[in-house]
């Protein structure tokens, strides 16, 4: 069986050469070797452990390497409930973390907070840190999962270098009171 | 075997100490509920717990309960309390307006009270007259309410995606 590895970008071909963009081919390494911070405080995390295993093997998409410090993290994944009193202890590990950083919300609860409509639970993990990709479910499958991590391969594939500079991410870091 | 220690005992030993300071008597599913003055409480439970016979030597749990309907008594204490050695349980309450939230606190006499009164104020904003340290518990410390008293919300304010015609208001 052929093994296909990866589409190549967009770009110039010719007898010995293929020219393409600096920006396309970094975020095709990106996009294939992103680390994951899971942070996981429920039913969404067992899920996630599901994800990892052998059946459907994050590391086919370049994620087996799971990083429990934020500081070498890429990608961080916050799956279950959020407490307010985690609100600060989430966007501390945020803050951490280096850019470039992406967020995912797996499931209900660290979306919008879930079937937890109350005084003690954060209704949704983007009212303290943005979130670049939302994962329905109660809990998602793992199917799911990957395709949230597939949806964050394709934002980092198209991200252009220079986003991270730019007056839109401060401003959308500004408006979380992170600077 | 020893002798049983029966709700009737403890209830005339109580009332024979403390007289007219017990409001009432009820048992339910036969453990005794005894309704006392607010003032009289750590009397009453120092007395239980240091009191020869019964030795009601540790407490159970402690915490409070909110009846916006019953004036002038909207809010209440329960204290569970055991004793180890006559295996026998019993319940107190003390009763008091919302308006005046403030029992005298029995941390010094069990000082496992201490949390468990944080935790009433906590929730119920009640104060504990004589606490060393009556702050937030469980909540986050800029809560500026106290959500288990019934005029607040269940909901959460700050929830942004439902939308109230999917659910039929």
């Amino acid at each position: 069986m052929k093994v296909k590895l990866t589409d190549a970008p967009e770009g110039l071909q010719g007898q010995g050469f293929f020219a393409t963009s600096l920006s396309k081919a970094v975020g095709l390494a990106r996009s294939h070797s992103i680390w994951p911070l899971p942070f996981a405080t429920s039913c969404c995390g067992i899920e996630f452990m599901a994800t990892m295993a052998a059946t459907y093997d994050l590391a086919r998409f370049g994620s087996e390497r799971l990083s429990f410090s934020p500081r070498q993290a890429d990608l961080l994944m916050v799956m279950g409930t959020i407490a307010k009193k985690m609100g600060p202890v989430l966007k501390q590990v945020y803050i951490q973390m280096a850019e470039p950083k992406w967020v995912i919300a797996v499931g209900a609860c660290a979306s919008s907070g879930g079937i937890f409509d109350t005084y003690s639970v954060l209704q949704g993990i983007d009212k303290v840190i943005p979130v670049d990709v939302y994962v329905p479910g109660c809990p998602p499958p793992p199917e799911a999962i990957l395709d949230g991590i597939i949806k964050i391969q394709e934002l980092i594939k198209n991200e252009p270098l220079r986003r991270r500079e730019s007056e839109e991410y401060k401003s959308l870091l500004a408006s979380y009171g992170i600077e | 075997m020893k002798n049983e220690i029966s709700n009737a005992l403890i209830e005339s030993l109580l009332k024979e100490q403390f007289g007219e300071t017990i409001r009432g008597v009820e048992e339910s599913y036969g453990m005794l509920d005894v309704i006392v003055k607010r003032d009289a409480i750590t009397d009453i439970v120092k007395w239980l717990k240091e009191h020869p016979l019964l030795k009601f030597n540790f407490l159970t749990d402690l915490c409070g309960v909110n009846f916006p309907e019953n004036k002038n008594e909207e809010l209440a204490v329960v204290y569970h309390l055991h004793s180890f050695e006559n295996n026998v349980r019993m319940r107190l309450h003390v009763f008091f307006p919302v308006t005046d939230p403030v029992v005298k606190t029995i941390s010094e006499i069990f000082s496992s009270a201490n949390w468990m009164e944080r935790e009433t104020y906590d929730f119920y904003g009640i104060q504990f007259k004589g606490h060393p340290d009556l702050r937030r518990i469980l909540n986050v410390e800029d809560m500026d309410y106290f959500p288990m008293l019934k005029q607040y919300p269940l909901e959460d304010a700050t929830r942004t995606d439902k939308e109230d015609k999917y659910f039929g208001r």
